[in-house]
């Protein structure tokens, strides 16, 4: 079971990968507006770089219902070994 | 530049007009479609009529699309087929059954193939194959296409990108021309000079004997369809030689246009190779098992490609998915290069015994057709422009589109050259196009293929164009020599001619004139449209 601080730890790190932006800090309630190179396109390449980082895939309801990172964890959390 | 279609317009765009579109006007147009832009599919009630008037109606959509693509831009399409359906309704038998999904795809595909043998600069993307070996079921991840409307994930999208790119370098004739292969754990297993020949591995007797048997014959086929092969290995060249007269092998010595078999380093002898051949490295693809040697020629010589090829099992699938050689199109020249270039080496040979060059060139009994462009050669001229760097002048690429503009038009003084002497046809080796501008002529072309350099079909080419110069009643010509990385040995050429010089700008670019009142004829070898 991973923990909550090495979760958002390691998304970090794959947030500032793909934005190639190293101030970005991720929390549970970051959404896509904080972000500003966050559009429709980024969240594919997103959605792609988290899976492979966690070894897992997101199924298609929770890829469209996530709201947010926190809820992107907490898949994560659920979900990753 | 790119132009892009908003999401799932292209067919509008295409068929409707579309003003952006139109005034970008696109050398090359790539239509993605996937199997989900067929809009109507058999089903289960439909009669075996029924399917073929779908089948009608569905071609229909395309080529109608393709019919106003070709009229209004007259340029390259590259149109993807479709790969197959994601579910088998009838199982096994929807392959078979008129109303399946795997044979109505199957048999549209064959009309789009149908399409693309009639017609000239139409070519296909051949997704049905690339899905198949990146694996279908990953390939057509539906979640990229409920999500996203990709249709397919976003990992399989570099194969895809890459297959399109084959093609455009394909089509603007950056195509490898070819092989320079080493020999012990390449062409077989062992080492020759150590082992002997009687101890290879090649033939059908074990398994790794199969392995490098295939190889050889993949590379005998690669050959037919125009690659040259030559041998750049580290041997005494009489071990070279008797491991190639294997018993149980397929490439013989007299498959290679050039045999380099020593203990110089392998820089300098594909360096060699590609100065005899007059290619350029840029055009060699070097294949050697060994990581060393393969290390030291990537960095001694830049310019040629040198592929990690794995071992023996993985060398065809590696060489084959690298799209080196990729075949757009089929001219006659490439499939009698090999021939070509072996007569070149005869002559070179037979050179060396003769005092004066010009003797030698008159012993070469060389007749030329230099003459107007004709419909059967303008696939070879095209070719030419977009792969001829050393001796070109003005390094014009030209589409096919734009060639065929240039034959409709009343204004260019074209001609190609075509050589022949007593090894062999060489086929189509010059091209000049130029413009007349009431008396005046303005040089925008003039090329020539390198395999015929030093035999004074330039000068057979120049009395050609003052000829109809002057028949045209042109007085003066204007030559341009643009510089690149790769034509300096043409620098001078229009002095040579004896052209003046008139201008020069900082780039090192010239421009050059000739009155033709006063020229003389300079060919003295060539025998020109058989004329005396």
């Amino acid at each position: 079971m991973l923990s909550e601080k090495e979760i958002y730890a390691r998304l970090n790190e794959v947030f500032r990968d793909v934005f190639d932006d190293d101030g970005i800090t991720v929390n549970a309630k970051t959404v896509a507006d904080d972000i500003e190179d966050w559009d429709s396109m980024m969240h594919i390449t997103l959605i792609g770089a988290v899976e492979d980082e966690f070894g897992v895939r997101f199924k298609m309801g929770e890829v469209s219902t996530m709201k947010n990172v926190g809820e992107m964890a907490n898949i994560i959390a659920s979900r990753a070994k | 530049m790119f132009y892009e279609s908003e999401y799932n317009a292209y067919w509008q765009d295409a068929v409707f007009g579309n003003d952006q579109l139109d005034s970008f006007r696109p050398d090359l147009i790539f239509i993605h479609t996937s199997n989900r832009n067929i809009t109507e599919m058999p089903d289960i009630k439909t009669t075996p009529s029924g399917a073929d008037e779908l089948l009608q109606s569905q071609t229909e959509h395309f080529t109608v699309m393709w019919e106003k693509l070709r009229e209004k831009f007259g340029c390259v399409i590259i149109q993807n087929n479709f790969e197959m359906p994601l579910y088998r309704l009838l199982g096994n038998r929807d392959a078979y059954d008129h109303r399946g999904g795997v044979n109505f795809i199957s048999r549209l595909n064959m009309k789009f193939y149908e399409y693309a043998q009639s017609h000239e600069n139409f070519y296909i993307n051949d997704i049905n194959y690339l899905s198949a070996s990146y694996g279908l079921e990953k390939w057509s991840a539906p979640l990229y296409w409920y999500m996203y409307k990709y249709a397919l994930c976003t990992e399989a999208i570099p194969s895809l990108a890459f297959s399109v790119a084959c093609i455009v370098k394909s089509v603007f004739g950056k195509n490898k021309k070819a092989l320079a292969l080493d020999l012990d754990n390449t062409l077989w297993g062992g080492v020759v000079g150590d082992d002997g020949v009687d101890n290879l591995q090649l033939g059908e007797e074990t398994a790794v004997g199969q392995a490098y048997r295939e190889f050889q014959l993949y590379l005998k086929k690669t050959r037919e369809t125009g690659v040259m092969l030559t041998v750049c290995s580290k041997n005494d060249e009489e071990n070279a030689l008797a491991g190639l007269d294997h018993p149980d092998g397929l490439l013989r010595p007299k498959d290679f246009v050039c045999i380099k078999a020593n203990w110089e380093p392998k820089d300098k002898n594909i360096a060699d190779t590609a100065a005899e051949l007059n290619i350029l490295p840029e055009s060699i693809v070097f294949i050697d098992d060994n990581p060393a040697e393969r290390a030291i020629v990537s960095a001694q010589l830049p310019g040629v490609t040198v592929p990690e090829i794995g071992s023996v099992e993985d060398y065809v699938r590696t060489i084959d998915r690298s799209g080196f050689f990729e075949m757009t199109s089929f001219s006659e020249d490439d499939l009698k290069r090999n021939e070509m270039y072996i007569a070149n080496a005869e002559r070179a040979k037979q050179q060396a015994s003769f005092e004066n060059y010009e003797d030698y060139l008159l012993s070469l009994e060389m007749t030329a057709e230099i003459k107007d462009f004709e419909p059967v050669y303008l696939q070879r001229i095209t070719q030419l422009t977009n792969k001829s760097n050393q001796f070109n002048l003005t390094t014009r690429r030209y589409t096919q589109p734009e060639i065929e503009e240039v034959y409709a038009g009343t204004d260019h003084i074209r001609l190609f050259g075509r050589l022949t002497d007593k090894f062999g046809d060489n086929g189509v080796v010059s091209v000049v196009i130029s413009d007349q501008k009431g008396k005046e002529a303005h040089i925008d072309l003039w090329l020539m293929s390198c395999r015929v350099l030093k035999r004074d079909m330039e000068y057979a080419m120049l009395d050609v164009l003052v000829k109809q110069c002057r028949e045209r009643g042109v007085e003066s010509i204007f030559g341009y020599y643009y510089p690149t990385a790769k034509n300096k040995m043409v620098k001078e050429l229009f002095r040579d001619f004896g052209f003046e010089k008139i201008s020069e700008d900082s780039n090192g670019s010239t421009v050059w004139k000739l009155s033709v009142s006063n020229y003389e004829n300079k060919c003295k070898v060539i025998k020109i449209n058989g004329e005396e």
